[in-house]
């Protein structure tokens, strides 16, 4: 038997050069033992459940977050969350991600400028808390081969770093790069209005050369730094009443997978779910009596 | 007939690896390896030649020993081993050389198999979690290992574009930790304060050595040919492989960190070369699915490749250093084996 034949001739070789490397006895993969939960992406469910603790009364009792349409967010299966975004360092991430994880208990990945990972503590901590690099192969791997939510804020950073005066008016919607990803991963996209945010830590004025000097994309002066002097103002939002209001998921009759997608297609997709919140912003604007008590 | 073989730096940790690893088997005839010096591991039937590091007589050899494939393992990858200049003489001159000598007219080359790393996607906050083969680097290169390596890989291109008849097989390493391999990585991780960046928890993903020279035989005994990421599944941060060492972590500052570095590295504390400055920020993961779909299976994860370097480290700490001994077993096999004294039944 010629098999038979081989396996001795290469025990045999084994015993004439005692080497332990290429044929260890045990062929079983070793996992190691992991210390902490940090996943592939940097969030850690530890991390997140003591973010939960301080963020929780945040979002119960000062921004007192109402929800509309929460149901409409698939409860199984990758969908991409699609948000208005603002405030100088805007609250709305945190309290949508907080409260989706709340009421409907499953995580949400939230897709962030590079600008992040390159500062220190700042990046290390957003990728603890559920921060994923806004790139679109992580985008459609979290979409598609793990089937997780997924937020995104296609304004970028020309979100929060507007003026007050342009409150609730959307930016452009990027290049609708969200769009392509969506289509591609085949899920569908949830459009989120937010009102709230703006109002939670306003933009006075900006200094451009300053922010140029410190490598930062926008460096605000804001209502808060005024109200409550420079270092509490730059991490405490005012108590502006939240209401988020979920617009009905937008599913594209195209197939999944392919690796171009019509540009037209596209722009007018993306035009069409910006419309979108900003109608729903105007209406919610219209029925708001107060900023701080909704 | 068999196939034969020729791996280049014979003298290096994996050439010697790599030429144990195939000795055993029996499919290959010939065995050749190119070193600058003698090899440092016991070989049995490897035949060694001693050549400059720019292959100048590559061209002369493929044609005396018609070998049909080439595992070119001499590739540098760690910027503290030599300088600046020799570092390209070795990367970008010596598989130029190596290169054309596999294709010059009537080469009996079929095979050529490169040994690369994952330092050709960089390490970047612009970078995907995962790279994938096909992905480029997100931004230009900023160190020579990184530069020269990805000009090797346009050589390999080329070189694939002007053969397509030769298989060509490049596998991109992620840092390697294992039970014997010694880089700046483990030199960190096995002093009491392992070097990390203030402010900064990287994603990192390792490969055990075993996998690595697992994965080459692999693809040279079942002439895979292809572009492959190798390294185990997962990612760490940083701050959890210390921990796994038991080591306490010294937070460089995040501005200025080389300058800092330095004279830690001066005074032989710790090991940071420009390509760890960059890893320690932003860290790296690479996708391994296309060598897993090809048929490779890996034995560890990137946690396993942490454990089996923290146990090889405690082991060492107990009984000293590892150093290749005295064996018996082989000498008395050699003895029974060559020796005219002893009478073997089909001399009877």
């Amino acid at each position: 038997m010629s098999t038979g034949k081989t396996v001795v001739e290469k025990s045999q070789r084994a015993a004439l050069i005692p080497l332990p490397s290429t044929t260890p006895p045990d062929p079983k993969v070793r996992n190691g033992t992991r210390l902490s939960d940090v996943d592939e992406w940097g969030r850690s469910e530890h991390m997140r459940s003591l973010v939960r603790q301080v963020g929780d009364p945040m979002y119960r009792w000062w921004f007192r977050v109402e929800w509309e349409g929460l149901e409409k967010i698939p409860t199984t299966g990758g969908a991409l969350l699609v948000a208005n975004h603002a405030g100088a360092i805007p609250s709305d991430a945190p309290v949508i991600m907080h409260g989706i994880e709340r009421e409907l208990g499953r995580p949400v990945y939230g897709l962030a400028d590079y600008f992040f990972r390159t500062f220190p503590l700042v990046g290390t901590l957003w990728s603890r808390v559920g921060g994923v690099t806004a790139h679109p192969d992580n985008a459609f791997r979290l979409l598609r081969d793990q089937g997780q939510l997924v937020l995104v804020f296609p304004e970028g950073t020309k979100g929060p770093s507007k003026s007050f005066q342009d409150r609730y008016r959307l930016r452009r919607f990027g290049r609708g790069g969200f769009i392509e990803i969506a289509m591609r991963a085949g899920v569908p996209v949830v459009p989120i209005a937010v009102v709230g945010a703006e109002e939670s830590m306003p933009i006075l004025f900006r200094l451009p050369g300053v922010a140029k000097a410190v490598g930062v994309p926008y460096l605000p002066v804001t209502l808060n730094h005024l109200l409550l002097g420079p270092i509490v103002g730059s991490v405490l939002h005012l108590p502006s009443k939240f209401k988020l209001h979920v617009l009905d998921p937008i599913t594209f009759d195209v197939p999944a997978g392919q690796e171009r997608y019509s540009r037209s297609r596209i722009m007018e997709e993306a035009e069409n779910i910006r419309q979108r919140i900003q109608d729903q912003l105007w209406e919610m604007l219209a029925q708001r009596r107060s900023v701080w008590l909704g | 007939m068999g196939r034969r073989v020729l791996i280049t730096g014979l003298d290096t940790f994996w050439g010697g690896r790599m030429a144990q690893a195939l000795e055993s088997n029996p499919d290959i005839d010939v065995l050749v390896g190119l070193g600058t010096s003698e090899p440092k591991v016991q070989l049995e039937r490897t035949e060694f030649v001693r050549t400059d590091q720019v292959y100048s007589v590559l061209t002369r050899l493929v044609r005396a020993t018609q070998v049909d494939t080439i595992v070119h393992l001499f590739l540098v990858t760690d910027s503290t081993q030599m300088s600046r200049r020799k570092l390209h003489e070795v990367n970008v001159i010596g598989s130029m050389n190596l290169f054309a000598a596999c294709g010059s007219a009537g080469s009996s080359i079929r095979h050529v198999i490169v040994k690369s790393s994952s330092l050709v996607y960089g390490s970047s906050a612009y970078d995907p979690t995962w790279f994938r083969e096909e992905m480029p680097h997100s931004r230009p290169a900023r160190n020579y290992v990184e530069r020269s390596l990805i000009e090797v890989e346009t050589f390999v291109r080329d070189f694939a574009e002007d053969n397509p008849h030769t298989l060509v097989t490049v596998l991109r390493f992620a840092n390697v930790l294992g039970t014997d391999i010694a880089t700046p990585m483990t030199f960190n991780l096995s002093r009491p304060l392992v070097p990390s960046i203030a402010g900064f928890d990287p994603l990192v993903q390792f490969v055990e050595e075993d996998d690595v020279i697992r994965s080459l035989e692999f693809v040279t005994r079942n002439e895979v040919p292809g572009l492959y990421n190798v390294a185990g599944d997962g990612r760490i941060p940083w701050s959890e492989v210390a921990a796994m060492c038991d080591r306490k972590l010294l937070g460089l500052p995040p501005f200025a960190t080389r300058a800092a570095a330095a004279g830690l590295v001066r005074l032989g504390l710790i090991m940071f070369p420009p390509e760890m400055d960059s890893l320690l920020r932003f860290g790296r993961g690479v996708d391994t699915r296309r060598i897993k779909e090809a048929g490779f299976n890996f034995r560890y994860t990137t946690a396993g490749a942490v454990e089996s370097f923290v146990q090889a480290l405690r082991l060492r700490r107990t009984v000293g250093t590892s150093e290749p001994h005295y064996q018996y077993e082989s000498d008395v096999e050699s003895f029974f084996r060559h020796s005219p004294a002893v009478i073997r039944p089909s001399d009877r």
